[in-house]
């Protein structure tokens, strides 16, 4: 792909991208991942009958085991507050079902936007913006699986198991970088 | 213009089932030594802190600055830098409600943030 172009003026301004076949679908697959593991840890939220009676959802009040899941909802309180387990529990439980729910809003706008097999994608600027907080969560994830460092090489050596999948976080990386650009013209 | 990459097997990074977490182990920071006074709390405003971290983008986190607060470029740049060389920077201060809802915006953008009282 080349850079997001942006076009239009004012109400009909668009982001514009062409995305080739392999882009597009490892860009999907990795969209998807991360939705069923955020869609996993909302099914195992406690279910409870004040939620049924009242209608706002409670989440759980531990975080993730997993580490990917950890990073993408981490503890709210800093861990130097004399009650930091108590406080990131209580907010946890109120404020993890809806920070899902845009994690998966801004995944559905993702998928729905970007063809399948590949194609152009044209952006609204909230779309945009829901395409930058997505394409940023399949980043931390892939940051906690490729263990990411500050100063990570453009690539790392043959026999190192992480070699041929870093090129895709690059990709991502660059990708993400082109989009704020536009959005920040 | 970026090339792309070959179709390379694809990688997983989902386990092999998602599962609720079991309680975790209180975490020992030695900063909480100093102890606070427990009547004081109630009035203490809070702040919000962004912490670096390998993955965000200088130029995602300066744009997430302005947009979910309102700061100019070069408020939200600076507040970026010390993100980035200081290892944190308090981005936002105000009522326990504010700040939470503040954190909470950041978690959704994908950056690393966490509340505390003002010291």
């Amino acid at each position: 792909m080349k850079a997001w172009k942006r076009q239009g003026r004012g109400d009909r301004v668009r982001y514009v991208a062409v995305l080739d076949r392999p882009e597009a679908s490892v860009l999907r697959g990795l969209m998807a991942q991360v939705e069923q593991m955020l869609t996993g840890r909302n099914e195992a939220a406690p279910d409870d009958e004040l939620a049924a009676l009242t209608g706002i959802r409670t989440g759980p009040s531990t975080p993730p085991d997993d580490p990917v899941l950890a990073r993408l909802l981490p503890d709210f309180a800093s861990s130097g507050e004399d009650d930091a387990g108590e406080l990131s529990a209580a907010m946890r439980s109120v404020r993890e079902p809806e920070l899902i729910e845009a994690k998966l809003d801004a995944i559905a706008t993702v998928l729905a936007t970007c063809p399948a097999g590949g194609g152009r994608v044209e952006l609204a600027p909230s779309q945009a913006e829901e395409w930058l907080a997505a394409v940023n969560d399949v980043r931390l994830a892939l940051g906690v699986a490729l263990e990411v460092t500050e100063d990570m090489p453009e690539q790392l050596p043959a026999d190192d198991p992480r070699a041929d999948h870093l090129p895709v976080y690059h990709w991502l990386t660059w990708l993400q970088d082109s989009l704020v650009a536009g959005l920040m013209q | 213009m970026r090339s792309a990459f070959g179709a390379a097997a694809p990688l997983r990074f989902l386990p092999p089932e998602v599962r609720l977490s079991a309680p975790a182990e209180p975490e020992v920071d030695e900063r909480t030594e100093e102890s606070v006074d427990e009547a004081t709390l109630a009035d203490t405003p809070w702040q919000t802190i962004v912490w670096n971290d390998p993955v965000n983008l200088m130029s995602y986190v300066t744009y997430v600055f302005q947009k979910l607060f309102g700061y100019d470029k070069a408020k939200a740049t600076a507040l970026m830098m010390d993100v980035h060389q200081k290892g944190r920077a308090t981005v936002s201060s105000g009522s326990r409600e504010k700040v939470e809802g503040d954190v909470s915006r950041l978690h959704a953008a994908g950056l690393w943030a966490t509340m505390q009282r003002a010291s």
